[in-house]
């Protein structure tokens, strides 16, 4: 099962939750960090002594190279291309904007005279580690200064295999390509949230784009300081699952800025998402049935 | 000769558009008859990016052979370098007294992109 944790609004505990989901759970558990631009699951990780490096490789996109020799100089690249990556110039060479590809291979496709070649750039890097008895974490990176998100994130998906129990997303924040690149066909979404109103904005928002990808989905608060607040005012008038609310404990702040997760600080912790992950299994296979 | 200024509207008193990429439009005074005409550049309102870049293109396509304007990125600087087009840019003055600067040899071309690009 793939267990996407998304939020909406950024700074909420996405990757809190992850990291302590994937320690909490038993049995083989695959972690995905698709926040490509800033990456942040493997801090809790890499000073651990169980923690090991397996595996660093490079992504990269495929961009346009013109041959001069057989290009006449017709512009249909130029017009084809969406993002005005290449500039027909008359009679000279068009000039090629890598920066602004998309690598959809268009030009190279409709070039009467076969004159453009794909060749790879790089944009970032995959890098595969494993912790605990038999967990994975992914770690998807966007080289800096780059802005093309969704092929890392793609690549890094890629790791996941049926014979993981369980693989956890930590997506990145808000509701644009690189969340929906992230999170889409992943069995349940699951939306941690904070009890503020831009909490409640911006979830609102995420509820809107979980419809418009059709995925099951359901709510857990983060530092709740009352049982009863804006966020399950919301849950209840929506008829939104709200599955847990994680009480405002400054241990757990403290514990993170050590670079230690969620369960360490509060332990109990651990049964609560053990019964939550048991929760969504139960609500994704009766949704199957 | 063809100079090409950003507008903001067809009117030559109007002030050189803050914007190049995204400008409405370009006015274009021929000093063969004296005469000026635009080209709309309405469509960059909606590009996400490369709009500095596709006006370049409408410049270079328009027979210019200099460009008058507030600001001008790298982006843009290096299609028009390419097409041969010079870059002039000058402050809050109207269209058609950038023009008549211009031909009197008062305004010095760049030689390089005078502001960073937007965002990528």
């Amino acid at each position: 099962m793939v267990i996407s944790i998304a939020s909406g609004k950024g700074g909420t505990g996405k990757t809190s939750l992850s990291v302590a989901l994937a320690q909490a759970l038993s049995g083989r558990v695959m972690l995905i960090d698709c926040d490509v631009e800033e990456p942040n699951c493997h801090l809790f990780f890499t000073d651990r002594p169980d923690y090991r490096v397996l595996e660093e490789r490079a992504v990269s996109h495929p961009v346009p190279e013109i041959v001069s020799d057989l290009c006449t100089g017709c512009g249909a690249c130029s017009n084809f291309c969406r993002f005005n990556a290449i500039v027909a110039l008359g009679s000279s060479t068009p000039l090629v904007f890598t920066e602004l590809c998309h690598g959809c291979g268009g030009c190279a496709f409709i070039c009467p005279e076969h004159a453009i070649m794909e060749i790879a750039e790089p944009i970032g890097t995959i890098i595969r580690g494993s912790f605990g008895e038999d967990k994975t974490l992914v770690t998807g990176k966007l080289t800096v200064g780059g802005v093309l998100t969704p092929p890392i994130i793609k690549e890094a998906r890629k790791s996941h295999n049926s014979s993981y129990d369980l693989t956890l997303i930590d997506a990145p924040p808000g509701t644009s390509c690189s969340f929906v690149t992230s999170v889409r066909k992943s069995d349940y979404l699951l939306f941690v949230t904070e009890p503020t109103p831009f909490g409640l904005h911006d979830l609102q928002l995420a509820v809107e784009a979980a419809k418009d990808l059709a995925l099951p989905f359901g709510v857990v608060v983060n530092k709740a300081a009352e049982t009863e607040n804006c966020i399950t005012k919301y849950c209840r008038e929506a008829d939104i699952p709200l599955l847990l609310q994680i009480r405002e404990q400054r241990v757990i702040a403290e514990f993170y800025s050590q670079g230690k997760s969620m369960i360490e600080a509060s332990p109990g912790l651990k049964e609560e998402l053990i019964e939550l992950v048991s929760t969504i299994m139960k609500s994704v296979n009766r949704e199957a049935v | 000769m063809i100079i090409a200024a950003a507008a903001a509207g067809a009117d030559p008193e109007l002030i050189v558009d803050s914007r190049f990429g995204r400008a409405p439009l370009f006015l274009v005074y021929d000093t063969e008859n004296e005469r000026y005409s635009q080209i709309e550049n309405t469509q960059q309102l909606e590009s996400a990016q490369g709009a500095g870049i596709q006006s370049a293109q409408h410049i270079a396509e328009s027979g210019a052979s200099v460009l008058i304007c507030r600001h001008c990125g790298p982006k843009a600087f290096k299609v028009l370098k390419a097409a041969g087009v010079a870059v002039c840019t000058v402050g809050n003055i109207p269209v058609s007294k950038s023009v008549a600067a211009y031909i009197e040899g008062n305004l010095e071309p760049l030689e390089e992109a005078d502001v960073e690009g937007h965002w990528i």
